[in-house]
């Protein structure tokens, strides 16, 4: 029978991050941190909106959410932290060692890759994690998986005393798919501490000693476990060609070739060896399919065993699909379907500040500055795309203050009135404190600006500490962050409304020619998606005066939506000849006045929608 | 519709904030309750930012991939005229086109760097003939006094290529997942958007 046509338990289409939070729910998980990061960010907004038998929290970042779910697995509750791949390295090192304190109520953490960087600053591969960390790891392929892995990773975490990671990636955590629902069974573990338990969880270098042997001990148990592990699923069909592969690349290959045998992981760490074994004794050729790293390939190879194909014919970078895996695996028997159009040859349509964003007004007073930026991850981010291109360097959240501060050093004086570094509100809340904290204690001149938009503005409008609002919405302390920069020892503290532009470049000159640390705070400047604190803008929406505008092409040097260069030779009513003029889509302006300041002939005048 | 055993493709593209999302939404709470398995996928990150949008969604007696393979969609639901071009060779030859008719300019071309490509409805026609429907989704939401509704019109108008599904299980699905104050504007929406082809 068609998966949805039994009525008889109820079934829902859920994406696979909705999916995750379903299962900590009916799992009985009692807590749930995260920092929002693609693709994992729905994960806790499921929770805190669906779920209110679990306590949720935006923390400030990933190392926190991990430390808070510890700390209530501790105290015996089941609990998660759910993050991206990047957020794994900030929260990497309690995770290190959580693998050798383990556990009391189960422990979940949820690491969400992002083959292809659809949204990331990197393209790393979870599952490295998991050897490295000597803990076990699960990889769903869909949103059923999701929810069924969850559940068992709690059972698992606490059955072996560890953490268990749960690993995802962009197209199983945003990819939608039927979900049989079923209730919430409370955890029988008692929430309480006991200071009998201070030796497990106290990782002083005599403890350790005795946790590391356990730690050994565990991943044994742990491979005999995979052996039987329900979600380890051998298909035997052809046994010509037997596929090892997990995740969603079984979905892929699955589609492509049916009629091969499979060994499909749903645990990729530690490996199944006696299954793996039995695999190859039922199979005459094997095929490793992974995407990124040969993380398989490269244990199984070290089993001793032979691959007949996998990372010399599958990509090791970006992610696959049925067509890459097809090719990669027919070679030349594989037929490129008809190109009709040359569609690499199309224009292309980046992402772009929204139309009014307070982002675009300050990088074009940088640019106009000509200084060298130190950026960092977020909305902002988007401004090192031409036409502003006043983004110099993104590494990670936090990342330009330290550098900035550390250019300063060894330019010296030279350094003076050229180079700044620039933050969000959340990012700067995230890992951007303790370098400012540095650059105050080493006496740096280096100027840090604050682009406080009120939220965290490109994973979607998360909470987070300096907007007063928790993540179920109830009001909250909100950091004051010239108030921050203060206690810190920050010499110089301004506050600039992007907005103007004229009076932003020149408080920003003066403080990067300063000789001094210098923060300043970008104010009334709130996020234009956000209706809650939506800024007044004098008019409504502007329009251009075809008399007047003279087609120099000034405004396009913002890149604002809305407005675009039409040729069109003519004169304006003055007698000056243009090739062209600009025009502006009144139903996608906002009226955030911009580009009237950069209009030298006033050729840009309020409307009405 | 497919016989059992057969699945499906179909390929939705279009510009961050047209409401892509919702509407496979809606296609997916459909033919889940029609008894299908369903799988769909989709790029989130930065799509708010007005970047392309596409949405894969398919459907059959069971599905395993979430994307569809190069070249093999039967539908294409594209909701601007420049992202309905960049997926043509997704297309199989003998596979259906909806198109909506607007055009929304990418940064290139705002700053005058680039062309906004021409008779994009023509060059689909020269190579799916008949299989190729226009519709105003814009003009119809205005007219219903929305033109948010836009993308719920295109379905209106794509329903009609599943004929062994009826009128009130696609309102049933509109009613499941909007919240009630939007339900009259996006039932009259798909209601005008089922007439229009």
């Amino acid at each position: 029978m068609p998966i949805g046509g039994n009525m008889k338990k109820e079934i829902k289409v859920m994406q696979g991050n909705s999916a995750i939070a379903r299962g900590a729910w009916e799992a009985g998980v009692r807590l749930a941190a995260a920092y929002p990061g693609t693709p994992s960010s729905e994960i806790l907004k499921e929770i805190a909106d669906n779920y209110p038998e679990i306590y949720a929290e935006w923390a400030p970042n990933e190392k926190v959410a991990v430390e808070v779910a510890s700390g209530a697995s501790i105290a015996g509750a089941r609990a998660m932290a759910s993050m991206k791949h990047v957020g794994m390295n900030v929260a990497s090192d309690p995770v290190m060692t959580l693998s050798y304190t383990g556990v009391k109520g189960g422990l979940l953490i949820v690491v969400a890759d992002d083959p292809n960087v659809h949204s990331s600053q990197n393209e790393q591969d979870s599952r490295n994690w998991a050897r490295f960390g000597k803990m076990p790891m699960l990889e769903p392929s869909d949103a059923q998986e999701c929810k069924d892995f969850t559940k068992i990773a709690f059972e698992m975490s606490e059955e072996f005393d560890t953490p268990v990671f749960l690993r995802t990636e962009t197209r199983v955590g945003h990819s939608d798919s039927p979900v049989v629902l079923e209730n919430r069974v409370e955890s029988k573990i008692p929430t309480k501490v006991d200071q009998k338990e201070a030796q497990k969880y106290t990782m002083v270098p005599i403890n350790v000693r005795v946790r590391r042997k356990v730690v050994e001990e565990r991943m044994k148990r742990l491979e005999a476990y995979a052996d039987e592990f329900k979600f380890n699923k051998m298909e035997i069909n052809d046994t010509r060609i037997g596929v090892i592969t997990s995740g969603v690349s079984y979905l892929y290959t699955k589609d492509v070739f049916p009629e091969y045998s499979y060994l499909k992981l749903g645990m990729v760490w530690p490996l199944p060896k006696k299954m793996i074994d039995e695999f190859y004794k039922k199979v005459k050729k094997v095929i490793i399919v992974e995407e990124l790293d040969p993380f398989l390939e490269t244990e199984i190879k070290a089993m001793g065993y032979k691959v007949f194909h996998g990372k010399d014919v599958i990509p090791n970078m970006y992610e696959l699909s049925p067509e890459i895996i097809e090719k990669a695996l027919k070679g030349k028997k594989y037929k490129e379907p008809e190109i009709r159009v040359k569609t690499d040859e199309l224009p292309r349509r980046p992402p772009n500040l929204c139309a009014g964003c307070s982002h675009r007004p300050l990088f074009y007073a940088l640019k106009k500055l000509g200084a060298f930026v130190f950026g960092d991850i977020g909305c902002y981010t988007l401004a090192t795309a031409p036409p502003l291109q006043a983004i110099h360097t993104t590494v990670c959240m936090g990342a330009g203050i330290g550098e900035a501060h550390g250019a300063m050093k060894v330019m010296g004086n030279e350094g003076l009135g050229k180079v700044c570094a620039v933050i969000g509100d959340s990012t700067f809340l995230h890992s951007g404190v303790t370098p400012l904290m540095d650059i105050a204690y080493n006496k740096g001149n280096s100027t840090t600006i604050i682009l406080d938009n009120r939220i965290t503005g490109m994973t979607g409008h998360q909470e987070h500490p300096g907007t007063g609002f928790t993540v179920r919405q109830e009001p909250t302390y909100a950091v004051d962050y010239a108030e921050l920069g203060k206690t810190l020892g920050i010499q110089s503290i301004r506050k600039i409304d992007p907005y103007n532009i004229k009076e932003s470049m020149e408080v920003i000159k003066e403080e990067m020619e300063k000789d001094c640390s210098s923060l300043i705070v970008c104010t009334n400047s709130p996020c234009i998606m956000l209706r809650r604190e939506k800024r007044k803008f004098e008019h409504p929406t502007y329009t251009i005066d075809e008399e007047k505008c003279r087609g120099c092409k000034a405004c396009l040097e913002i890149g604002c939506p809305p407005i675009t260069w039409i040729e069109k030779e003519g004169t304006t009513k003055d007698g000056h000849k243009r090739k062209g003029m600009v025009s502006i889509n009144k139903d996608t302006c906002v009226g955030c006045g911009v580009c009237v300041q950069i209009c030298k002939f006033d050729a840009i005048v309020p409307a009405v929608k | 519709m497919k016989e059992n055993g057969k699945v499906t493709n179909i390929f939705l593209s279009g510009v961050g904030g047209q409401g892509t999302i919702l509407a496979s939404n809606i296609l997916a709470e459909v033919f889940l309750k029609a008894g299908y398995d369903v799988k769909k996928s989709e790029i989130h990150g930065m799509a708010q930012r007005g970047g392309d949008v596409t949405t894969h969604f398919r459907f059959g007696k069971k599905v395993y991939s979430p994307l569809i393979k190069y070249g093999d969609a039967d539908f294409l639901l594209s909701f601007e005229l420049l992202e309905a071009l960049r997926y043509i060779n997704w297309v199989k030859p003998d596979g259906k086109v909806v198109l909506n008719r607007q055009k929304i300019y990418p940064p290139s071309v705002n700053l005058g760097l680039a062309k906004y490509p021409e008779n994009v409805e023509e060059t689909f026609k020269k190579f799916f003939k008949d299989n190729v429907y226009v519709v105003d989704g814009q003009e119809i939401a205005r007219k219903i006094g929305n033109i948010q509704a836009a993308n719920v019109v295109l379905i209106g108008a794509f329903s009609n290529f599943f004929p062994k599904i009826k009128e009130s299980q696609w309102v049933d699905a509109i009613k499941t997942l909007m919240p009630q104050k939007l339900h009259d504007l996006n039932i009259k929406a798909f209601q005008e958007g089922r007439k229009a082809l």
